[in-house]
């Protein structure tokens, strides 16, 4: 029982990575139409804001530390973060440890622009071109994006570390009256929590807002909003900076959890597009429905007994389950009817 | 079909066969007459060519054909280890297991169109490529690969770290110490395996030339433009469609066991997914849809990996030696994304490039060029025509 519910939780944070990835992928398919293999590459990127902002937070200058020698009995020569100059040894220390967290205000920032150019730029060009097009120049430009990053950054991965207060681990049994056994990462919860919160809150902006309002007409029918009067075209931009920014922060967040290197968007690419496609293209509820479902899924397929009953299982689980599914329902778990029929 | 087409592609084809057994010739002044680079290009077009029949003629996007590469490569391996180092079981035997792989995979894949096929294909890729490593690992050796070794003389040894070779041993072939794959005696390495390649690849050119211009081909293409309105007419288009994956998946496999006949070692990393985007960068970049287009692609890609990858910033500041130097630095620096480690960004950036700007390819740019010519010739014709009526 324990290790079923420990199985369970691993499988949220996963889901929780999957979920966001797949949602942005399928609102960008659902309103511009546009299959976008480059959506893997904005979670990378995403990752990388985190690695940037504490590369940015560490710059540090050299001082002849007062209190501390060598073995020699000449004084140590310390690293002082500017950052801790700048805004006291208290706050500055604060920034320096949620560096993680805070990265995603960066994240914000700079995947919206990249999402704006990105449309503006080549996925507008797109959209009356055929879906094998879009595939071809979006895998390109992951690839460009990909290798940039490894040009800077380095191929080997980079470990992030989450805030002090949260880097331990949680006795969940104790929580939920299980017994002492289950215990689990704090920041795999706070993951959890932080990818449900921003699935409501796209969600709430769909559904509550004008805006989101024209966006669902438009995932309905984009033609008729265009007739409508409504500059359908400017929000399809909103719509994939949206969907950059959600999967940036998704990246961003993930970095303690997985140390990100230049290929993690590739990975997490073909998985999410699996779960698109299983939830059902351009079906939001599907995308986060089906991600959560891998997500458990293969945690689950992944435990010691299963693995004895059928070995290998958990490397082409996601992928043998979309295959099932792809078979017996075609639109996918929630697919609407319409949408990428051909 | 009238003669005058028939002439064509007679032309096309011993044009095409001429072209690429002086391959060596004619690539000798770029730099890439070494027989490694050759039969690489060779391979690869197989490959490609095989893809395009698949992709440029139904318009079907596979992602998942880098999985029969690697099927064709195990195959074959074994066929090495088991039985003989002749290659020729070996390449039968892969291309009949790629067929019939492509076959199972195709009778479930194409059951869906559009990107949904695309998916599939790339889920099936996948899991070949993730079983490869973990759960078939006592028949592909997992991350070491799959390699010949010489015969054992213990039968205790597992038969990954010794061969038995049947046939040989029947035949009483004596071995030296590090086995080597033939053709009845004829070494697969250096030239002699380019020029098995070449031919192979000069069969394989024909015979999809043949398909291309037969009828099949032209169900192939009538799928391609309108699947819908050919259900209407009454045609069952799927044994169609999974003919032509048979036939592609057949090539790939061709392809494969050739690798592993001018190198004999297979891994997995030959099945990853970002290997069959490589052969649909191929078809793409030499023009999807037609003959020589894929092999063209090929050949590009192969050259320039192998030219590209290996500069470095050294020969960037030679190059840009005729700059003042804070500009010459500044572009070496700027050429070092693109160059040694970062040839990936250039075959990327290139990808983006076609299909932004060329969707039909260089065969496709080819046309464009020809066409300007022609209307220029043509044009000079009617000028020069044109007083006479005047008179």
């Amino acid at each position: 029982m324990d290790a079923i519910f420990l199985q369970f939780l691993n499988g949220l944070d996963k889901g929780g990575a999957y979920a966001l990835i797949a949602l942005g992928l399928t609102l960008v398919f659902g309103t511009l139409g546009v299959v976008n293999f480059a959506h893997g590459a904005l979670f990378m990127l995403g990752a990388f804001c985190a690695v940037m902002l504490r590369k940015i937070f560490n710059i540090s200058y050299e001082r002849v530390s007062e209190t501390e020698v060598d073995f020699l009995g000449k004084p140590l020569k310390e690293q002082i973060p500017y950052l801790k100059g700048i805004f006291g040894e208290d706050l500055g220390g604060f920034m320096l440890d949620y560096s993680v967290p805070l990265s995603i205000f960066l994240a914000v920032i700079v995947m919206g622009i990249v999402g704006f150019i990105m449309e503006r730029g080549l996925i507008r060009h797109f959209y009356k071109r055929p879906h094998a097009d879009q595939i071809l120049v979006t895998f390109g430009l992951a690839i460009v994006v990909g290798e940039l990053i490894r040009h800077y950054f380095g191929a080997n991965p980079i470990p992030q570390a989450a805030p002090k207060a949260v880097s331990g681990s949680a006795n969940i049994g104790y929580l939920v009256g299980l017994g002492p056994n289950v215990i689990y990462p704090w920041w795999r919860l706070v993951y959890f929590a932080f990818s449900v919160s921003i699935i409501f809150g796209v969600f709430a902006f769909l559904k509550f807002t004008t805006f989101g309002m024209v966006v669902r007409a438009g995932m309905q029918d984009r033609e008729t909003v265009g007739l409508l009067g409504i500059n359908i075209e400017q929000k399809f931009t909103i719509v994939f900076a949206l969907a950059a920014i959600v999967a940036g922060v998704a990246g961003a967040m993930y970095t303690p959890i997985l140390p990100p290197d230049y290929n993690m968007g590739m990975d997490f690419l073909v998985l999410s597009f699996v779960v698109v496609v299983v939830g059902g293209m351009g079906s939001l509820e599907g995308a986060v429905l089906a991600g959560f479902l891998l997500g458990i899924l293969q945690s689950f397929a992944s435990m010691q007994a299963v693995q004895n009953l059928l070995p290998g299982i958990s490397q082409i689980i996601v992928y043998l389950v979309a295959v099932v599914v792809l078979l017996t329902l075609p639109r996918g778990l929630l697919g609407r009817k319409g949408v990428m029929e051909d | 079909m009238d003669r005058k087409t028939n002439l064509k592609d007679w032309t096309l084809f011993l044009g095409f066969a001429a072209v690429v057994l002086c391959l060596p010739i004619i690539l000798d002044p770029i730099g890439a007459n070494y027989p490694d680079l050759l039969q690489k290009i060779a391979i690869f077009g197989i490959f490609a060519i095989g893809f395009n029949i698949l992709f440029g003629l139904t318009g079907y996007l596979s992602f998942g054909h880098a999985a029969f590469i690697g099927v064709g490569s195990y195959m074959s391996l074994w066929s090495f280890k088991l039985l003989t180092m002749n290659v020729l079981p070996a390449i039968a035997f892969s291309v009949i297991l790629a067929g019939m792989f492509a076959y199972l995979i195709g009778f479930v894949s194409l059951r869906r169109s559009g990107i949904y096929f695309s998916i599939l294909t790339l889920a099936f890729a996948q899991m070949s490529y993730s079983l490869a490593y973990s759960v078939l690992t006592p028949i592909t050796n997992g991350e070491t690969g799959l390699q010949t070794r010489a015969i054992r003389t213990d039968p205790a040894t597992s038969l990954l770290d010794g061969d038995i070779r049947i046939i040989d041993q029947a035949l009483g072939i004596q071995e030296a110490s590090v086995p080597t794959t033939h053709f009845f005696g004829m070494a697969m390495s250096g030239y002699t395996g380019f020029y098995f390649c070449a031919v192979l690849l000069i069969i394989c050119f024909f015979i999809a030339q043949r398909l291309t211009n037969s009828n099949f081909g032209m169900m192939l293409k009538a799928i391609k433009s309108n699947q819908n309105r050919l259900n209407y007419t009454g045609i069952h288009t799927r044994p169609y469609l999974i003919a032509a994956f048979v036939i592609s998946g057949m090539y790939a496999g061709l392809a494969g066991s050739l690798m592993a006949v001018t190198d004999p070692i297979a891994g997995a990393e030959r099945m990853q997914w970002t290997a069959s985007g490589e052969v649909v960068l191929m078809t793409i970049l030499g023009g999807v849809g037609t003959l020589v287009g894929p092999v063209l692609g090929a050949g590009i890609i192969k050259y320039a990996e192998q030219k590209v990858s290996s500069w470095n910033e050294g020969i960037l500041d030679s190059f840009f030696s005729f700059l003042p130097e804070g500009l010459q630095h500044f572009m070496s620096g700027l050429g070092a994304l693109f160059v040694g480690e970062g040839w990936h960004t250039t075959l990327g950036l290139l990808f983006m490039i076609i299909v932004i700007f060329l969707p039909g390819g260089i065969m496709e740019g080819i046309r464009r060029i020809a066409a300007v010519f022609a209307r220029k010739s043509k044009s000079n014709n009617t000028s020069a025509a044109a007083p006479q009526p005047a008179e």
